[in-house]
Parts: structure tokens; sequence; C-alpha cells
């Protein structure tokens, strides 16, 4: 906290996330831009080594297959993908609500044997209850009239979720995960 | 560290090949004694290019085409085949290309086993395998993954390793499976009856309590529903110097019936549910709402409040909304098809139908046209009747006479459902009041899918002496026919009488004595005898000659093929020989052609188990 503080003295966390948003899109889709963004991360890297101190080793590029590969067990295995990409609107509630069934069922199962989630909360929703002080604040969080001391009363309006064990397959060798679900000819 | 048998201090292994799954499951030693039986997760393929362990490897191989993709494994980049889910997918959306239910294919007496047969619809660019190829297949698996788990646990290769087989197997089918072992590699392997293997785990998990549960004069019946067979057994509890002895006493017979029929019954019901509301149902929904129905039948059964629960599958395309079929299962539909269909309730007369065999095709598997299981285990218990002696005294007359379970084990996926367990028992127990005996005691099994890879890694370790053993020996007598010498009628078969070579009951290791009836056989030609097997003729003994052969009693197995080669002989000549049997340290029967004047000291010729001759 202290640290991020000296560093960043001027800029705002809400500016912050409004310039980390906007930067996300504009390096997806701008080739040019993330080049410039790839140029600026590499001329900080020298600059933050100081002559005499280590090099920290490089932090290893992001794999992000993981994320790929959840979307295609949930679309394999619950349909979630042609679900969401399909256009609701038209359907009536009897159509959604049979398509529901599939991709309920098929991603419960799914996410059954991926993730094991926790509630983060095991008081039942709308109890009161007391969130002491020096809490964790990322697995608590407080909303509505947020002002005074710890400890705080209020009333729990969800229980949140924690996945305490993630079991996913691995990806053997260096396939890109790129094809969510592969498409079908039947011969 | 060592005591001679390399093997000795690496654990045991147990694995249970299953028709519909196979798992496996270790014991360690160390100082203070065994360790508790582990399932080892098994590493495969579950989609192209991701491996996980998972607890259960789905039996079945699939083969790729050409076309596709590699399905590479860490250790092997180029496969063109794999094992396990990935398999189990492929077989819902390439059919032909998969192998599946090897295991009943190779118990199936009408075929060569040896064959290379498998998939039957296998397309033109496609090398079928045999039966015995897709179960070493499975098991070379097993010791490929097992050599990829973390942490040094070693090669299988290298351990002591127990493979349970259904107590129904025939010597030639055990036999094959322990072929199909030595290929992938497997040399210190002994083979387990399945209800045993369930019964050691039952042993195992109750520590040293089980003797609180089991008394002298119990017998406990193990009923047995797995994914694709049926299989019953029974042990005897007897006192020997003051401790328990467990001895198996009875097997069934092999039945081709489990869980998958049971979903596939009602994925039909659920299919002329929607046809008659106006959808067309094509195969890949069938498929569909197979797996479907496995879901809302295990939902359903375990939740008696629900009346009904809806069950949606999705049409083939990206189209989600507006291509899924919805339809409901009702209780009452579940309770008159699986449990009034496979579990209705029957007197102790009921028998299975059996449906004409005229229809019979040569490649199919035999599943059992009677899908009533509590009608096989009346017929299991009635011709079981005699398994434990008793004084005649001790059967009133005018009372059926069968063989009365005091304890009931149950095993298999089958008996999640509780309305299951409830019926089964319930059954017996109608049986059992109008005999006048007390009603069954229920033994709490626990992980009916993965109890018996457990019982068998136990069994490891209770076979160096570390824990109760249940004895029993072979579970069949085996018979050669014996062709009558009376003048050939012309179309009529020649009567046969059945010569016994070996008794129920030989413990492994040993060897029966030499009958003193001699077979002809010509040297260097290959002669082919009937061969039978009984689960019933206790009183047997090698050299019994059994006439006529009732067809409850005794049932026809694949043939046996003498060869005696021409080396100290010459081609053509007639030789007489006996035939002598023993079980091997594996459990195997092994056949030896024993001739009257030896050439030779010790001349003798191994007789083949496993042919399918010609004709007769």
């Amino acid at each position: 906290m202290l640290r991020r503080a000296v560093t960043n003295p001027n800029v705002s966390f809400i500016q912050r996330l409004a310039l980390a948003l906007s930067a996300f899109f504009r390096i997806l889709a701008s080739s040019t831009y993330a080049a410039r963004i790839l140029r600026l991360e590499s001329a900080q890297e020298p600059a933050r080594a100081a002559p005499d101190v280590t090099v920290q080793p490089e932090k290893p590029a992001r794999d992000l297959r993981p994320a790929l590969q959840v979307l295609s067990v949930l679309q394999h295995e619950g349909r979630l993908v042609d679900f969401v990409q399909q256009d609701i609107l038209t359907f009536s509630d009897s159509d959604v609500g049979a398509a529901a069934r599939v991709v309920h069922d098929g991603c419960r199962r799914a996410l059954k044997r991926m993730v094991k989630l926790v509630p983060v909360h095991d008081d039942a929703e709308g109890h009161s209850v007391t969130v002491p002080a020096g809490y964790d604040a990322t697995s608590i969080q407080l909303t509505g009239n947020v002002s005074g001391q710890a400890p705080f009363r209020g009333t729990l309006r969800h229980r949140g979720w924690r996945a305490q064990e993630l079991t996913l397959p691995d990806i053997i060798g260096d396939a890109d995960c790129l094809v969510i679900a592969p498409a079908e000819v039947e011969l | 560290m060592s005591d001679g048998n390399p093997a000795a201090d690496l654990g045991c292994v147990g694995i249970d090949l299953g028709t519909t799954h196979t798992a496996i499951a270790e014991v360690a030693f160390d100082e203070s004694g065994v360790t508790r039986a582990q399932v080892v997760a098994i590493p495969q393929l579950v989609a192209p290019g991701a491996i996980e362990a998972r607890p259960l490897l789905p039996s079945m191989v699939y083969f790729a085409h050409e076309s596709e993709t590699a399905l590479a494994l860490p250790w092997d980049a180029s496969r063109d085949y794999c094992v396990g889910e990935y398999a189990r997918q492929r077989a819902l959306q390439a059919p032909s290309r998969v192998v599946s239910s090897a295991k009943s294919w190779l118990s199936n007496t009408l075929i060569d086993r040896r064959t290379a047969l498998l998939p039957t619809a296998a397309p033109p660019d496609l090398e079928r395998i045999s039966p015995v190829e897709a179960s070493y297949r499975i098991l070379d698996h097993l010791c490929e993954a097992y050599r990829s788990l973390e942490g040094l646990r070693g090669e299988l290769t290298d351990k002591d390793v127990v493979l349970a087989v259904p107590a129904s197997f025939d010597a030639a089918a055990r036999d094959l499976t322990i072929e199909a072992a030595v290929a992938a590699g497997l040399e210190n392997v002994h083979l387990l009856e399945e209800p045993q293997a369930a019964l050691y785990a039952w042993i195992e998990s109750m520590g040293g309590d089980f003797r609180k549960h089991l008394h002298v004069g119990d017998v406990v019946l193990v009923v047995d529903v797995g994914g694709g067979t049926t299989d019953f057994s029974a042990m005897l509890v007897q006192d020997r110097e003051g401790e328990l002895e467990l001895s198996r006493v009875a097997v069934g017979d092999h039945i081709l019936l489990g869980g998958d029929n049971m979903d596939l019954a009602l994925a039909y019901a659920l299919k002329a549910k929607l046809e008659q509301a106006g959808h067309a149902v094509d195969q890949g929904q069938l498929l569909a709402l197979w797996h479907a129905a496995r879901h809302s039948k295990e939902e359903l059964l375990s939740r008696p409040d629900l009346d009904k629960i809806p069950v949606a599958i999705a049409g083939r395309g990206s189209q989600l909304l507006g291509n899924s079929l919805r339809t409901e299962l009702t209780q009452q539909e579940v309770e008159s098809l699986l449990l009034d269909g496979f579990f209705p309730v029957v007197p102790l007369s009921a028998r299975p139908l059996q449906k004409a065999r005229t229809a019979l095709t040569q490649l199919g598997l035999p599943y059992a046209s009677d899908a009533a299981i509590t009608r096989h285990l009346a017929e299991f218990l009635c011709r079981q009747a005699h398994a434990i002696p008793r004084r005649e005294s001790e059967v009133p007359s005018g009372q059926p006479n069968f063989l009365k379970p005091t304890a009931l084990l149950f095993n298999g996926g089958a008996f999640k459902c509780g309305l299951f367990r409830e019926r089964v028992i319930s059954n017996v127990n109608d049986w059992l009041v109008t005999a006048n005996c007390p009603p069954l005691r229920v033994l709490p099994g626990e992980d009916l899918d993965l109890a018996v890879a457990r019982g068998a890694a136990y069994y490891g370790a209770v076979r160096r002496g570390r824990g109760l053993r249940i004895r029993g020996g072979t579970a069949r007598s085996y018979y050669v026919g014996i062709e009558s010498p009376m003048p050939a009628v012309p179309g009529i078969e020649p009567p046969v009488s059945a010569l016994c070579v070996a008794p129920i009951g030989i413990e492994e290791g040993s060897t029966c004595d030499l009958p003193d009836q001699v077979l002809g056989v010509i040297v260097g030609q290959p002669v082919t005898f009937r061969f039978f097997g009984s689960t019933v003729r206790r009183d047997d003994r090698a050299g019994t000659l059994v006439d006529p052969i009732l067809p409850q009693e005794i049932e026809e197995l694949a043939p046996i093929e003498i060869v005696l080669p021409a080396e100290s002989r010459s081609a053509g000549d007639i030789v007489a020989v006996r035939l002598q049997a023993a079980v091997t340290s594996v459990g195997t029967l092994s056949l030896e052609a024993v001739p009257t004047k030896p050439v030779n000291p010790n001349e003798r010729w191994k007789v083949e188990l496993n042919v399918r001759g010609e004709g007769k």
C-alpha cells in the first residue's frame, strides 16, 4: 500500500482502473499500441534493476490456456458457449428452460469435478453478522453505508464462493487451446 | 530390504479390470505392517491434448483415423489410439472405431478369443484386434500411466499385481486374462475372484472389527452388479483351531447384465415418450438420453421425495435454444422399469426365462435373456443348495432346499441406488422367512465402484501372510467329453459322457490325481475334445465319468486341443494319454497330456484351453 502510494503519488485508483481497462482493449485491438506497451515495459526493466543488484528473473509470459480449457470443458459438458452465444430474446421460457437444464446439468457436473467450491461465509444469508477489525478484505466486501470503525455490524447478503481446490487436466505439449469446440462433420 | 523376491518390498497393486471401468489400488509395507489400500488415480486422455488422473478409467480403446491429429500422451507424442475417458467420448461420436466390453468378449465361449474381431463394426481402414489384445492395451495403459505418476512409485511391472476377474470366468477366460497381463509386462501377477475382492475390501475397511460382524456358521452372499456383468458368490465362515476361516463355497454363472442395461432401458422409455410427443429422436440423441438416464436414475432413486424430474437433452448443432428436447422421468417409471424389471419380487421357485437360442448370432455377446437379477439369484441359491454339507435331518422335508445366506455384501455401481439394495434384501428375506431362517445381516460396504481394486491390493498383502485368507480353490470342476463306443446313427449325435479331469476346490499350486481313463491322440495332428465345466458337482473326483450330461449341472465350454509334436514319435501314430490337471501359482488351470507309455521320462504336453473348433 505504502509503496504504491509513493511510486504513483498522483494517480487515483479509479483513474488507474480506467487506464487499465482502456489499455487492455487497446492492446487487444491494436498491434501497434501493443508494440508500444512492450517497448515501454522493456524500457522499464533496466531502469528498475540497479547496477549493483542482481537482475530479477524475468516473469514468464502468462499461460492463459487453463482459462480456455475451463471454457472448453464447460462447453463440452454443459454447452455453455452455445447457450450464451445464442440470441435468447426470441425464445419462449419453455425453450429457455429446456436449454437451461442441459447447461445446468452439464456445467454443474463439470464444475464439481474441476473445482471444490465452498461458501466464504458460513452464516445464512439475511442474518446479522459482525465483521471484525483486520478482516480479510479480499474475501469480504462491505457494501451500503460503508463508514465508521470495525467491528462492523451488517446483514449477510451473499455468502460468497471460494475455490478450495482446483483440478484441471494437464495440457500436453504446446497446444494453443484456442479451439473451444471443434466443428463436427458427420460422415 | 530384499528377501530374495525383488517385488517383496515394493508393495502390492490390485487391478479391477472391469467390463466398463478399470481401477487400481495399492498397499505398501513398512515395519509396522501394511498401509491401507489407496486408490490410485489413473492419468488418461480426457480431450485431445489434455490429460487428467481420474479414479476410474473407462475400459475402452479408441483407434484414431489416419486423418486425425495424433492422440499424444506425455510419454508418446505420436500415438494413434487411446484408452480411457476420451475413448469413451469417442464411443458416442464414432462408435465403429471403439472397442468396448472387451472383458465380456474374453469370456465368450462361442468365439476364438485370440481372433482379431473388435470392434465388430470396424470400418475397412481399421485393423481389428482380439479380445485378448484389447485387454492387453488397457493393462498396458495402466503400466504407462503408473510410470508417469508423481512420486517414485516405480514400475507396475516390478510389483506384485493382483488382477480381479469375475468368479464366473472359466479356466480359459482366466488363462487369457493372464496372457494379456504378461503381454503388458506384468510378471508377478495373481488372479482373484471379484466377489472375494469385494469381501477382502470389506475386511480391510473394518480393521480388526470384522470379527464382530462374522460368526462361525455364517454364509456371506456377495451380490455384485457392475456396469456390464452380474456375479454371485457365497462364502462360509468356519472355525479352524479357534480362528475364523473363510471359504468360498459357491459361484454363479456368467451373467451379462448390469447397470448399463438399466440405463439403456430407461433411455428407450424416454425416447418413446419423446416420440409420442411428436419429436424425432436420432441415434446421437438416444446416446445422450442414455447418458442423461444414468444421472436422472441416481438422482431420482436417492430422492424419494421427488415425484418426477425433468430430463433435457441438447440437439447436435450450436443452436441450443429451440433444439433441446425436454421430457420427464417419473419415480413411478423408474420403479416399474428398473425396480420391477431388474429386481422384481419373485418366489424362490422363479427361474430366469430362457429365450430360444435360434436367434443367437455368431458375432454377438450372449447377453442375459432375462433382466431380472432376483430370478438369477433365486436360481443360484437353489442350484447351490448343497454348497454346504448338511445332515439330511437339518433339511425339513417338504421345504425347498436352498443355500441360505446369513449375511449379505453388495458390490458394484448399480447398488448406489438404495432401493435396489432394499429390494434384494427384502426378497432374499422373504425366502429365508418361509424356511424359518433369520433375516440377513447386511455388511456395510463402502465404495461400491472401487472396492474390488482395493480388495485386490489388500489380497496382495494377505498372500504374504498379513491377513485373513479366503480359501476355496477352483470354483468349477472340469470335464472332457468322451464319445461312447456305439455304432454311429446318421442324423443322431453320438452320446457323450463327461470325464472329470479336475474337481472343484483345487488350491493354487496343487496337482490332481491322474484319472484312469485313457484318450487316444494322433501324433502330429491337432485333436480337439469337447470340454465342460460345473459349479455344482462337488463330489466328482478326477476320473469320475458322468453320464448323462445334464445341462442344469454341466455347461459346455470352448473345446480344448491337444497337439503331440512328432519329435520322438512318428506322425500319424496313435498315443494313449491321460489328462492331468493342476492349478498354477498364478491361479490358472493347467491341463497336461501324460502318455501312458512315455518315451522319455517326464514326457508330457500342454493342452490348449482356448480354441474354437469347427462344429462341435
